[in-house]
């Protein structure tokens, strides 16, 4: 007896193709993703290397091209950063902790829910009105770090919750029910069998949030819009300035230095932006090691 | 049908009256009275969806954590009704511990899993004395005494498993429920729980729900049978010592299901 493969024959080069043809799509896709952020990378290192000296990270703005620094921007970047993440890690975590772990299952419950993924995509100049008219003008901070990391927490607390929620819901009810069976109440389920698994998602958060905030310019133009700053803020109620609104006035200059300047500028930002997140990432993958091994 | 027990009724730990149990509208135990003896193994068998784990987390009040459920008639845990409202459920899940199917280490050091409780609970003793203790008790300590600091998911799954029993074993319950401890483990790996069960019922009352017969037949003193009826609710169809349950059961359904005529 032999077996007849004829159909399934001319059926399988047609399926083969169809494989084919999506890898070729697929591939493509990455391909103009790469293109688009090497090519950018290259223009901008290739612009702005000569420009990345101690003069630009240690001195203040100048109408000087070659004397001109961001160190106020940058150190107006830090300490905004840091501030920012001391208001919305815990707010945002904790808020995802009430919402997956103690919220009753309600119309309000949802009605938040639905509300904190709609105001992850709102943009993020409506967000530096909001601050200007609350925090600078009702709440009277002035144009302060405070009011812009306020601000800028806003902006990215409902990416955190977001993040956070699904790091939560990814913990097994396993683990959950065996720290119930042993005679935990809540908190110290939450605290002790939760939190720890769901630590590298909300860390991962943590990580796209501040990315997303270090790099925005929009808000910081409605709170702030100082460029010229020749003091590097001490208490949180000094005025201050940030690394993408100076890079953008540079870029917006008639010198051609000054484009130079910004393209070095950007290349300082984007150095400050990938330690960051690889600290963030070595963090992650040591915790998340010590939890799947 | 319900075994009267009379000879000794101090040795009775947990006392089930008229359970009746409702995951919101749906009737999961229809009027179930059972008596466990203490330091005995009880063993729950029945089909799939006759409701035995749901009856095993009666004990432990686990089913509490479904927001829907519904608990009518009475378990008395030694004097105390543990559905009482004065009765915090935290406390009965201390001294009733539980196993479950698929072993759940926590993604922790094998140490840290079995002091899980001991912190949870506020012990203030030695721990490395009580963590020694559970892993004994659980014929685990030779195996793994050189690597406490190992993550626990390093071990095999039978390991785990004894693992969580040594986890149940260190807050010192009076009674651990086995929720089909061996289901997801190897031949090996259940011989070797068989084996721990019977040693560990000379200080612990085990209740254990299995859907394999021959497991209920070598481990336990006592066997109930469960059956869920045509509104797939489960009822108690049959209560006695393990041998009379196997070798002279009493109720048609229960002799039809143990020589297998259905499953």
């Amino acid at each position: 007896m032999s077996i007849d493969f004829k159909l399934n024959q001319n059926n399988l080069s047609r399926r083969k193709f169809i494989g084919i043809i999506f890898l070729a799509f697929c591939l493509l896709g990455v391909l103009v993703a790469m293109m688009g952020l090497i090519s950018l990378l290259i223009q901008v290192i290739l612009q702005g290397y000569e420009w990345v000296t101690p003069n630009l990270i240690f001195n203040y703005p100048s109408r000087h091209p070659e004397q001109a620094g961001l160190w106020a921007a940058l150190i107006g970047t830090l300490y905004m950063m840091g501030l920012t993440a001391l208001i919305t890690v815990p707010t945002g975590v904790g808020a995802a902790i009430y919402l997956e772990e103690y919220a009753p299952k309600n119309w309000i419950t949802s009605f938040i829910e639905i509300n904190t993924s709609n105001l992850a995509g709102v943009p993020s100049i409506v967000y530096g009105l909001l601050g200007l008219s609350i925090f600078v003008y009702f709440l009277k901070l002035e144009r302060s770090i405070l009011a812009g990391s306020l601000t800028m927490s806003l902006l990215i607390l409902p990416v955190l919750i977001l993040a956070s929620r699904e790091a939560i819901k990814a913990v097994p009810r396993a683990h959950r029910e065996a720290a119930f069976a042993l005679g935990g109440d809540k908190w110290q389920v939450v605290k002790m069998a939760v939190l720890p698994n769901a630590f590298p998602g909300i860390l991962t958060g943590v990580i796209l949030a501040l990315s997303r905030a270090i790099g925005e310019a929009a808000p910081m133009v409605a709170i702030t819009a100082l460029v010229y700053i020749t003091f590097i803020p001490v208490t949180p109620m000094d005025r201050f300035t940030v690394m993408p609104i100076q890079i953008f006035n540079w870029v917006s200059r008639p010198q051609d230095d000054f484009r130079g300047l910004a393209a070095g500028g950007i290349i300082v930002l984007l150095i400050l932006l990938l330690s960051m997140n690889s600290v963030a990432v070595i963090l992650r993958n040591k915790f998340q090691k010590r939890s799947e091994e | 049908m319900i075994l009267n027990n009379e000879q000794n009724k101090s040795n009775i730990i947990l006392r089930v009256k008229n359970l009746s149990f409702y995951y919101g509208a749906f009737q999961a135990l229809k009027n179930i009275s059972l008596d466990i003896e203490a330091n005995k193994v009880t063993a729950i068998i029945g089909p799939s969806g006759c409701g035995k784990s749901t009856l095993l987390r009666c004990f432990n009040r686990m089913n509490d954590l479904f927001s829907k459920s519904k608990l009518e008639g009475q378990i008395i845990f030694d004097d105390l009704d543990i559905y009482s409202q004065s009765i915090d459920p935290v406390l009965i899940r201390s001294k009733i511990g539980m196993v479950f199917q698929k072993p759940n280490p926590f993604p922790k050091s094998i140490y840290d899993n079995v002091a899980f409780g001991l912190r949870i609970n506020g012990f203030a003793g030695n721990y490395d004395e009580e963590i020694e203790r559970a892993l004994i008790q659980s014929a685990l300590w030779d195996e793994v005494k050189d690597r406490l600091k190992d993550n626990a998911y390093s071990l095999s799954g039978g390991q785990q498993q004894r693992l969580c029993i040594a986890r149940a074993l260190a807050i010192r319950p009076d009674v651990i429920l086995l929720d089909e401890p061996t289901s997801a483990l190897d031949p090996i790996g259940t011989v070797k729980i068989e084996d721990l069960v019977n040693v560990l019922k000379n200080d612990y009352t085990i209740i254990i729900v299995t859907h394999n017969m021959q497991q209920a037949a070598r481990v336990s003193d006592k066997t109930a049978f469960l059956l869920s009826g045509e509104d797939r609710c489960g009822i108690l169809i049959e209560y006695d010592y393990t041998k009379n349950i196997f070798s002279n059961p009493k109720m048609k359904e229960t002799e039809d299901y143990i020589t297998g005529r259905f499953s």
